[in-house]
C-alpha cells in the first residue's frame, strides 16, 4: 500500500487529520493569535517548565504502567521539538492557547496548577477533557459536512492526546519495549498465530 | 587530444531506471559508453545514509519541519516530503519550474533517479493496451505490438528480478517470476470471496513487485528482508535499482564512464549529416560547458527533462527543437490518475496477525472496459491496497486516555482493508509541457512549464473507481465500508509520459518504432516520453524492456553502418 493512502486511512479513523502533518487541510485559519512567542526558553519555543508540563500531560494519558510511560520516553521533550519545528504559526498558536486554557481548567476545578495535582486529579482533569473534546470534534465534523467552512479547530486536548500519541509510539522505548519491533525481519508470515495479549508491531 | 577524450561510441543521458539499462546493454554490447547525471553521485550501500535509521533516530521522527515545506512547496503535496529520504528529491529553489496548471513534479536529481525511490510494482502492458489507440481512435497507433515487446519482457525481468504469480490473466500478462511474496490470511479470503462474488471476471493477487525473493548471487543481491525500507537505498540490493542491478553490470564490462554533475544542455546536431554528433553538458559544479561526442546518443533524463533536451536541441533548425516537426514534442502528457478508492473494516481474524513488513500489497487488475464490460469512458484502472491489522494510531472510542487506553493500544486493533485505483489517461494535445524561456533555474536555463489536466475521460472513469472500490469490498464481506474521491494534481502518480511519443508517421510522433527520433535517427529516447498510451500498469517495467530492446536495435544497426 502506498504511504498516501495510509495517510488517508489515519486521518479518516482519527476525525481530525494529524496536527503538523502533510495532511492537514490547507487554509485553515483561527482567532488564536500567536502567543508562542511569549514562551521561550529551552527546547524550541518552550521553556524548561513547559517541557515538564508536557511530560506530566504526556504521561497522564500513557502512564507508566508494567511497560514503560511516556516520560521514561522523553515525550515532552520531543513533543515540544515537534511544535517548535514542525507546527505552523496558526498550529503553535492552538497548541499555546490549549496549554493556557488546561491552566485555567485547573485552577477552576482544583484551585490548582496542574503540575501540583495529584497522578489521579490529572487523570480525572484529562479524561473530562477527552470526553469535551470528542463532543466538540464530533460537532466540528458534523458542521463540516453540512457546510464546509475550512475554518474549524480541533480541541486542543485532541491536539495534546494525538501528538502524545505519535511521540511516543515512534521512540525507542514506545516502539521496541511497549510495542514490538524487528529492525530485520527476514521473512514474511501472512498468517501468524495471535493470541489476545500479544504486542502490536511498531510498524 | 581533447577531442579524444571526450568521444565515446554511446553516450547515455541520465542514470534512473532506463538510463541505468541503457549503459547496462550498450557496455555489455561492447560500446563504449559515457553515462552522464546530472546530480551528485550515490555509491550502493555506502551512501545509503539513513538505510539503518529507524523513526526516533530523526530529529523530528520523519516529518517535515516548517522550513522544509517552505522550501519544497511541491514535494509537500503528498508523501515524499519527510527526514529519511530528504535529499533524494531535486532542490524546488534551484529547480523552478512553472504551473500554468498544478502539476505535482517529483523529481529525483541524483546517480540512480527514481530508480532508487519508486514503487517497484512491475507489470506488463497486455495486447489490448498496443491496440488501444487504434481500436478507439484515439492520438496515434503504437507502431510495436505485444508480440514485439514480449521477449524484451522476459528479458529484463529475469535479470531485474520479479516477485510474483503467475496468474494466468490476459489483461496482465504473465512474466518471468521469483516466488511471490503472500497475500495475508485476510487478503486471500477477500480474493476468494471476489472471484465467486463476480463469476470470475475480477481478481486480488499478490503484487508483482521488483524485491528479489531469492537471493542473486552472481549480482551480489540479497533476497527481501522485509523491512519496507526500500525508498532509503536497500543494503541488501534486495530490490531492483540502477546501484543494485543495471549500474554494476555496465562497471564490470570496463567500458563505461560515469560522469555526475552533467547537465546535459542540447544535443548537438549535424545539419549536414542529419545525425546528432554528440551533447553539451553544463558541469553544475564548475559552470563550464563541455562537448562530447558519440555515435549513438540515448535519452533517459526521465520524460520531460528528455523533453527538454530535445526543445533545447537544433532549434537553429526547427524552433520548437529537434522533434517538433511533429508538433508532438511535449504534448500528451500523461500521468496514471489516482487518490480515489475505498477502505473498509473485516471482521474476525482476532487470532491471525503477521510478522514482517512486506514491499508490495495485492493488486487488481483491470476490469472495465474489458472482455463484454463496457463503460461510458475509454480504458481502465487497476487498484493497490493491503489488508491489516490496526495500531497505535486508532482511535478507541470507548477507551478515554491512562493505563486501560495504552494497554489497548499496545495490542493490534481490527483488521481493516483498502485499495487505491490507478487510472489510465487519455493523450491529448492540449496536455503539454513547453519551454517557458522568461524563467530560468539556477544555472540560468529556461524551465519547463506545465499545462495538464485531467478531461472528461478521466473524471467519469473517476466516479468507476470509487463506486467499483465499494462494490468490491462489499461483495467480499466487508464492512463499514467507505469511499473516498480525493484530490489530485497531474504528476502525483509520478509516472510522467508521452511528451516524445512512439508512432508511425512522422508527422504525428517524435520517434520510430525503435525509439528512434525520426529526425535524428542516432538519438533514441525510452523513457517514459516515449510512451504513445499509459495504460493503466506501472510503467517502468515497460520502459526496461522498451530500452533493452532499442539497445539492441541500435547496436545490430551501428554494426550494419546504418546509424
Amino acid at each position: 500500500m502506498e504511504r498516501r493512502d495510509l495517510l488517508k486511512m489515519i486521518a479518516a479513523a482519527t476525525g481530525f487529520a494529524f496536527v503538523g502533518g502533510e495532511v492537514w487541510a490547507n487554509g485553515l485559519t483561527t482567532a488564536v493569535t500567536k502567543t508562542a512567542k511569549a514562551v521561550t526558553g529551552q527546547q524550541g519555543i518552550f521553556s524548561a517548565a513547559d517541557v515538564l508540563l508536557l511530560d506530566e500531560i504526556a504521561e497522564t494519558i500513557l502512564p507508566k504502567t508494567t511497560t514503560a510511560g511516556a516520560k521514561d520516553a522523553a515525550c515532552g521533550a520531543q513533543m515540544a521539538v515537534q511544535i517548535s519545528d514542525c507546527y505552523s504559526a496558526t498550529e503553535q498558536g492552538w497548541f499555546i492557547a490549549g496549554l493556557v486554557q488546561l491552566q485555567q481548567r485547573s485552577q477552576q476545578d482544583y484551585k490548582l496548577d496542574f503540575m501540583k495535582l495529584s497522578n489521579e486529579q490529572r487523570h480525572q482533569l484529562l479524561v473530562k477533557l477527552d470526553t469535551e473534546a470528542k463532543t466538540h470534534n464530533a460537532q466540528v465534523a458534523a458542521t463540516e459536512q453540512a457546510a464546509p467552512s475550512g475554518e474549524s479547530t480541533p480541541h486542543y486536548f485532541t491536539l495534546f492526546k494525538q501528538l502524545t500519541l505519535f511521540v511516543f509510539f515512534t521512540s525507542k522505548v514506545g516502539a521496541t519495549e511497549v510495542l514490538r519491533y524487528s529492525a530485520i525481519p527476514g521473512k514474511y508470515d501472512g498468517n501468524l498465530p495471535y493470541k489476545k495479549g500479544d504486542r502490536a508491531w511498531a510498524t | 587530444m581533447a577531442i579524444a577524450q571526450n568521444h565515446y561510441d554511446a553516450i547515455v543521458v541520465g542514470s534512473g531506471i532506463s538510463g541505468g539499462w541503457a549503459a547496462k546493454e550498450l557496455t555489455e554490447k561492447g560500446l563504449k559508453v559515457l553515462l552522464l547525471e546530472r546530480g551528485r553521485n550515490i555509491e550502493h550501500v555506502k551512501d545509503y545514509t539513513n538505510a539503518f535509521k529507524e523513526a526516533w533516530d530523526y530529529p523530528h521522527r520523519d516529518r517535515p519541519t516548517v522550513e522544509r515545506k517552505q522550501e519544497y512547496p511541491v514535494l509537500k503535496r503528498d508523501y515524499p516530503l519527510n527526514e529519511s529520504t530528504f535529499g533524494m528529491w531535486a532542490n524546488e529553489k534551484e529547480n523552478p519550474y512553472v504551473e500554468k496548471k498544478r502539476f505535482d513534479w517529483f523529481r529525483g536529481y541524483h546517480m540512480g533517479g527514481r530508480s532508487l525511490l519508486w514503487g517497484r510494482q512491475s507489470y506488463r502492458l497486455n495486447e489490448a493496451d498496443f491496440e488501444a489507440n487504434a481500436k478507439d481512435g484515439v492520438a496515434v497507433d503504437w507502431p510495436i505490438r505485444y508480440a514485439d515487446i514480449a521477449p524484451w519482457y522476459d528479458y529484463v525481468e529475469r535479470f531485474a528480478g520479479i516477485s510474483g504469480n503467475r496468474d494466468g490473466l490476459d489483461v496482465l500478462p504473465d512474466g518471468q517470476y521469483l516466488p511471490a511474496i503472500d497475500l495475508n490470511v485476510v487478503e486471500k479470503d477477500v480474493a476468494a470471496r471476489i472471484q465467486k462474488a463476480f463469476g470470475g471476471s475480477r481478481h486480488l493477487i499478490i503484487g508483482r513487485t521488483a524485491n528479489i525473493t531469492l537471493p542473486k548471487p552472481e549480482q551480489g543481491r540479497v533476497n527481501c528482508q522485509y523491512r519496507s525500507k526500500c525508498w532509503l537505498g536497500c543494503p541488501f540490493g534486495a530490490y531492483f535499482s540502477t546501484q543494485s542491478a543495471t549500474l554494476p553490470a555496465a562497471v564490470k564490462t570496463g567500458n563505461l564512464t560515469v560522469r555526475p554533475y552533467s547537465i546535459v544542455t542540447q544535443v548537438l546536431y549535424d545539419k549536414d549529416t542529419k545525425r546528432a554528433r554528440g551533447v553539451e553538458v553544463l558541469d553544475s559544479e564548475t559552470n563550464q560547458t563541455v562537448e562530447f561526442t558519440s555515435k549513438i546518443i540515448f535519452l533517459n533524463a526521465s520524460s520531460f527533462n528528455s523533453t527538454w533536451i530535445l526543445m533545447n536541441s537544433a532549434t537553429d533548425v526547427w524552433e520548437g527543437g529537434l522533434g517538433s516537426s511533429s508538433n508532438a514534442l511535449g504534448r500528451n502528457v500523461m500521468d496514471h490518475h489516482l487518490n480515489v478508492g475505498a477502505f473498509g473494516e473485516v471482521d474476525g481474524y482476532l487470532d491471525s496477525y503477521y510478522s514482517g513488513r512486506r514491499p508490495t500489497g495485492f493488486y487488481v487488475p483491470r476490469f472495465r472496459n474489458w472482455g463484454g464490460d463496457k463503460r461510458d469512458y475509454l480504458r481502465g484502472f487497476g487498484y493497490q491496497g493491503a489488508a491489516s491489522r490496526q495500531n497505535w494510531r486508532r482511535d478507541i472510542a470507548e477507551l478515554s486516555i491512562g493505563a486501560d487506553f495504552k494497554a489497548a493500544l499496545t495490542e493490534p486493533g481490527n483488521w481493516t482493508i483498502g485499495m487505491g485505483g490507478f487510472g489510465e489517461m487519455l493523450p491529448n494535445h492540449d496536455n503539454r509541457i513547453y519551454l517557458d524561456r522568461t524563467v530560468k533555474d539556477k544555472w540560468g536555463l529556461p524551465v519547463l512549464a506545465m499545462d495538464v489536466e485531467l478531461k472528461e475521460n478521466e473524471i467519469r472513469m473517476r466516479k468507476d473507481m470509487m463506486n467499483d472500490a465499494i462494490e468490491f469490498f462489499e461483495a467480499a464481506g466487508v464492512k463499514n465500508v467507505k469511499g473516498y474521491n480525493g484530490e489530485y494534481g497531474p504528476g502525483m502518480g509520478i509516472h510522467e509520459m508521452g511528451t516524445a511519443r512512439m508512432g508511425r508517421d512522422p508527422k504525428t510522433s517524435v520517434l520510430n518504432a525503435n525509439n528512434q527520433v525520426w529526425d535524428a535517427p542516432n538519438v533514441f529516447v525510452t523513457d517514459g516520453a516515449c510512451m504513445t498510451s499509459a495504460s493503466c500498469v506501472n510503467p517502468s517495467l515497460t520502459y526496461m524492456a522498451l530500452t533493452a530492446r532499442a539497445a539492441h536495435f541500435a547496436v545490430e544497426a551501428l554494426k550494419k553502418g546504418e546509424l
